[in-house]
């Protein structure tokens, strides 16, 4: 038993120091600017760049939309889905193992010759057009994540029962959907928007095919041009990405329970 | 005979109104999955002039776009093996290996944020760390005297530079997927298997690592295909050097690098055909797994 925790411990340190070792040493390489001395100059030249704030935002209201439309999109079919259409459960576990499977890549080949200029919906036939087919190829991304958050969290709450509650005190569907079941999953609605959040703001593939100016084509622009900005960029985007998921986790400390019933 | 709407009836509108609840994602998944999918796999059989063609398919087989297939299969089955090992290691550690409380919600935390940390500036922290001028090619050389690079023959732009690299995404999907299942190891199956007087290595070789297997196998797939369709990581650590598959479909897509759109498209479907072999044999697996798991 000694022997299983030196082992335990060996283990965790040497995975640690590889997952420890890249971050520190971008964190040291990312204040070398200044010859001689450790600065802050390669993120004060971050955030002096245009094109990093336009970028940047550009990314965060796609990536609001993609949440949005995600939303719009999931809530309500997994509503549906398992109140009244059960036998519809395996067609849309199916969709959304779908986007793991075919890689974004090819997602997005299949857009750019099927919603082309000539074609019958030009979605990248005009700019509003391509960042509406950008914001849905992201949704497609987040789709797995995003499905099984909400999913998650009508299993924890007791949808049948409140449905029936509600219809009893004489709301209808909108109301039921709006002001009960939303509220309800409020926390596992925003883990998947977080998470969203998270694939979508340095997403680099799509962005750059669509020839959108996104965050992600703006990183592979600086890394080629420059030297100690990326490691200030790799720095920032870690920490954007541990907020995001740091918030799940705080939310998660939130979630409501109406159902002992664990189905 | 009552004529009072009783709440828990149905009337006949309500029927239309959940379906129209759900078209939107049937919608969706039509728009924006199915029909980009079937174009492509169309196309991939079509010629010029849209005639009905096997030369697209039989296009795959030269040694460019063989070598590019077979380099994307080796990176993502050696960084989903040693993930998946590595990755069950830390699990077990954190898991069963009696550590302090605490470590174990550290590294479930970390490791969803690891797991996210891909693309771009995944492969800026790395040129950062084990490029020419990379802290640890540094600090190695200033150490040991030892250049990693013109005495290792280490190269962080070829196969184990980039195998390395998508560990640092792997290895946490492993954990985050493994955990659950490593959970379900009862301590009674412990505790009674020593009873009878089994050894660790007993435990492990009859009792724990069968339980485990389906997971992991059905993990190692998810991870194949988690790298194999990845692109942005490998772009911005080698640009168009590495002459990997994805790297070839995206000049492909950018500028029809092969010079034939039909081929393009083939070599698309043959990605997709690759990810599904990986996944089918993940959900084979899972239902195997998920017998123990109650």
């Amino acid at each position: 038993m000694k022997s299983d925790k030196f082992w335990a411990w060996l283990v965790f340190i040497l995975g640690g120091a590889y997952f420890i070792v890249p971050l520190a040493a971008t964190f040291e390489f990312s204040l070398r600017m200044r010859r001689g001395t450790y600065s802050f100059d390669a993120y004060a030249s971050v955030f002096a760049d245009p094109y990093f704030a336009s970028s940047f935002t550009y990314s965060v209201v796609v990536g609001l939309f993609t949440i949005i439309v995600g939303i719009l999109v999931v809530v309500p079919a997994v509503y549906f889905v398992r109140l009244r259409m059960p036998w519809l459960r395996p067609f849309m576990e199916f969709v959304t193992l779908l986007p793991l499977v075919i890689p974004a890549l090819v997602l997005v080949y299949g857009y750019i010759r099927l919603y082309g200029s000539s074609s019958l919906i030009p979605f990248t036939g005009s700019v509003l057009g391509t960042d509406i087919l950008l914001t849905c190829a992201y949704v497609t991304l987040a789709l797995p994540y995003m499905y099984r958050a909400v999913d998650n969290g009508m299993r924890t709450i007791d949808i049948g029962t409140l449905t029936e509650a509600a219809q009893i005190a004489g709301a209808n569907q909108l109301q039921i959907i709006g002001q009960i079941i939303l509220p309800n999953i409020l926390v596992a609605i925003l883990s998947g928007a977080f998470l969203t959040f998270a694939i979508v703001i340095g997403e680099f593939t799509i962005a750059s095919l669509l020839n959108r100016p996104a965050f992600g084509p703006y990183l592979v622009g600086i890394g080629t041009n420059r030297a100690y900005e990326p490691a200030a960029l790799a720095i920032i985007s870690f920490i954007i990405t541990w907020g995001a998921m740091g918030m799940i986790n705080v939310l998660g400390r939130f979630a409501p329970r109406t159902s002992a019933r664990t189905d | 005979m009552s004529s009072i709407d009783l709440p828990g009836s149905k009337p006949p509108r309500r029927i239309p109104w959940d379906s129209l609840a759900v078209l939107p994602f049937v919608i969706f998944a039509v728009m924006f999955l199915f029909l980009p999918t079937l174009s492509l796999m169309g196309a991939a059989f079509t010629d010029r002039a849209g005639n009905f063609t096997l030369d697209n398919i039989a296009g795959l087989f030269t040694d460019q776009i063989m070598a590019a297939y077979w380099i994307s299969i080796r990176i993502s089955g050696a960084s989903a093996i040693l993930g998946a090992l590595i990755g069950l290691a830390i699990t077990l550690a954190i898991i069963r290996g009696k550590l302090p409380q605490g470590l174990r919600s550290a590294v479930m935390t970390f490791s969803g944020v690891a797991s996210n940390f891909a693309g771009v500036p995944l492969a800026f922290a790395f040129i950062a760390t084990l490029g020419r001028l990379g802290l640890v090619t540094i600090v190695i050389r200033t150490l040991f005297d030892f250049d990693i690079y013109r005495q290792g023959g280490f190269n962080l732009f070829s196969f184990w530079g980039l195998t390395l690299t998508y560990l640092y995404f792997q290895i946490p999907l492993m954990v985050l997927t493994i955990a659950p299942a490593v959970d379900g190891l009862k301590k009674e199956w412990n505790e009674a298997a020593q009873t009878l007087g089994a050894n660790a290595w007993q435990f492990w070789r009859y009792i724990g690592f069968p339980i485990l297997w389906p997971s992991v196998l059905g993990t190692l797939s998810l991870l194949f295909a988690n790298a194999f369709g990845a692109i942005a990581t490998a772009w911005a650590l080698t640009g168009s050097n590495l002459n990997i598959v994805t790297v070839l479909l995206y000049n492909q897509i950018r500028g029809d690098a092969l010079q034939n759109p039909g081929l393009g498209a083939a070599l698309a479907l043959g990605m997709i055909v690759i990810t599904s072999l990986a996944n089918v044999i993940y959900l084979v697996v899972a239902a195997r797994a998920e017998r123990w798991m109650k």
